[in-house]
């Protein structure tokens, strides 16, 4: 792999957002915003629910990191939209950049992006509603790692059904993270979900990662061995995705969709 | 109609050589074919382009001509058939094939939210070109584009778009240029002088370019060698001057017209040349 080809498409994302500062305020708005109403709900909560139960690191603390591993995948898949909205696939593909430059370009330009909205959340959570969220020391990251290999296995997958579907299937990319909401347990103990949705829950990475976050709150041990498997299989899950990535590029490759993209993309 | 005399193919057309082990030619493709499940898009298509060559891909609309040159690109993948760039097996070694290969289309237009400069920069980066900065510096001046370098390419002219898609095909110096209607947005005088540079190119860097076009008074001004394709086959070869002459034809534009219409004609005929430059 070379590096100046993964430069890039890093450094292509850069001039979008200088050339275009607009794009900087989804990265940083819609987070704040999450933040903030969230903020809002667990301060009322605390004040009506009397059990003295904290409901700021339970739920703020999940939002946070739910937000963290959707921007991730958002970040990867944008980049990758941003080559179809703009008819540069033909263009990207006929040079001597190969896929796995591609998605390192992606994924090395979601990591700052994502980093942007992760400090932004983390200023307001601990600024406005006193969310001691670092306190959570070295296991924090390990949770932000298994999410953040589980967003890019989403972006790389959204990005493949683009890439396989054609532009229109953008559609089917924006509710990934909302999908798999209800089965990653964000807001609630995987206990309270039927037992089918517990099985397809430990498929998720992010299971384990709010099971183990809740039980550090809740003053438990960290359940190690359950993070490491969590993080175990979002390693895996990633290089699945990556392999299926360049399955799909040599499908459309072969059946001539790749070079069809253009024509398509006007539509 | 036929009054074109037939002319028998040559073997080489029909028998393609084996890969060679010096690169002559800055193209070799062998026995091209891509079948579709409902249609045969290229149908043994073979030929070459030397050095310092320029070779017309003739055809008219669903000839094959995009076809064989996205194969050549690698962003389409043959039923069978190897393109040999600069003697490189693009199924092998695509990546160093295609650092030596660049084209501009129409269809192909450079991100039109990034300024010129940032695209040559973008690209350059891509070829892993080194010196970017004065390679850009030299094609905004080669191109006229200086006062556009800080423009969005989505707010040029059509014109300058395609002074700027030139400049960003000639990056990485490249051994072999495709070229797909290059001139087509342009005024007379700027496809003149677009002409000359790219002919200049040929004969003074020995970059060989296959130039696809539907002006016929320009592939006469410009190209060696012309190829005329039709159903997916290379139905006539030979130089653009003699070659309506041969098959009893006014101009080349006539003769364009004749294959297009009566493909099978000329087919039976076979091509006038050998596929080889």
């Amino acid at each position: 792999m070379k590096l100046r080809p993964v430069a890039a498409i890093v450094l292509r994302q850069f001039y979008l957002m200088r050339g275009s500062p607009v794009r900087v305020y989804p990265m940083v708005m819609w987070v704040a915003i999450d933040i903030l109403l969230w903020g809002f709900i667990t301060r009322y909560l605390n004040s009506v629910s009397g059990s003295g139960v904290n409901f700021v690191p339970t739920l703020l603390g999940a939002v946070l990191l739910w937000d963290f591993c959707a921007r991730i995948m958002q970040g990867v898949s944008t980049a990758f939209l941003e080559d179809v909205w703009s008819r540069n696939l033909l263009n990207l593909f006929s040079s001597p950049l190969s896929v796995s430059e591609y998605i390192t370009g992606l994924v090395v330009t979601s990591i700052s992006t994502s980093c942007l909205g992760l400090a932004v959340m983390l200023a307001l959570a601990s600024g406005v509603f006193h969310l001691e969220f670092l306190s959570m020391g070295l296991p924090l990251a390990g949770f932000l790692l298994a999410l953040f290999l589980f967003g890019i296995t989403l972006g790389i997958l959204g990005s493949g059904i683009v890439l396989r579907f054609g532009p229109a299937s953008e559609w089917l990319l924006w509710p990934l993270p909302a999908l798999m909401s209800p089965f990653a347990a964000v807001f609630y103990p995987l206990s309270v979900l039927p037992a089918w949705m517990q099985a397809v829950a430990r498929l998720l990475p992010p299971s384990y990662v709010f099971e183990g976050m809740r039980a550090l709150l809740a003053g438990r041990p960290l359940p190690a061995g359950l993070l490491a498997a969590g993080s175990a299989l979002a390693a895996v899950e990633l290089v699945a995705a990556a392999h299926l990535y360049g399955r799909i590029y040599r499908h459309v490759v072969r059946t001539g969709l790749l070079a069809r993209y253009s024509a398509e993309g006007a539509a | 109609m036929n009054d074109c005399p037939p002319v028998s193919a040559p073997s080489e057309a029909r028998h393609p050589a084996p890969p060679a082990a010096t690169a002559a030619h800055a193209l070799r493709v062998e026995g091209l074919r891509k079948d579709y499940p409902s249609v045969t898009a290229l149908d043994g298509v073979s030929f070459s382009v030397g050095r310092g060559e320029i070779v017309g891909l003739l055809g008219p609309n669903g000839a094959g001509k995009t076809t064989t040159i996205n194969v050549i690109l690698g962003i389409l993948e043959p039923t069978a058939g190897r393109v040999f760039v600069d003697g490189i097996d693009i199924a092998q070694d695509r990546a160093r094939a295609l650092r030596h290969t660049n084209f501009a289309a129409v269809y192909a237009a450079l991100p039109g939210n990034l300024t010129v400069a940032e695209n040559l920069r973008f690209f350059g980066l891509l070829y892993d070109i080194h010196a970017l900065t004065s390679r850009v510096a030299e094609l905004l001046e080669q191109f006229d584009l200086e006062r556009l370098r800080n423009t969005k390419c989505g707010l040029l002219s059509s014109g300058e778009q395609t002074r700027a898609a030139l400049a960003k095909a000639l990056i990485n110096r490249p051994r072999l240029l495709l070229l797909d209607e290059p001139t087509a947005s342009l005024d007379p005088s700027a496809a003149q002088i677009v002409r000359e540079r790219i002919r200049n190119l040929a004969k003074q860097d020995g970059c060989g370019i296959l130039w696809t076009s539907h002006n016929m008074h320009e592939v006469q001004a410009v190209c060696d060698r012309v190829l005329f394709l039709s159903h997916g086959r290379v139905l006539l070869e030979g130089d653009p001057n003699a070659l309506p002459g041969e098959r009893g034809a006014a101009n080349l534009e006539d003769l364009f017209i004749r294959v297009a219409r009566e493909p099978l004609v000329h087919e039976s005929a076979g091509p006038a040349r050998g596929a080889g430059a």
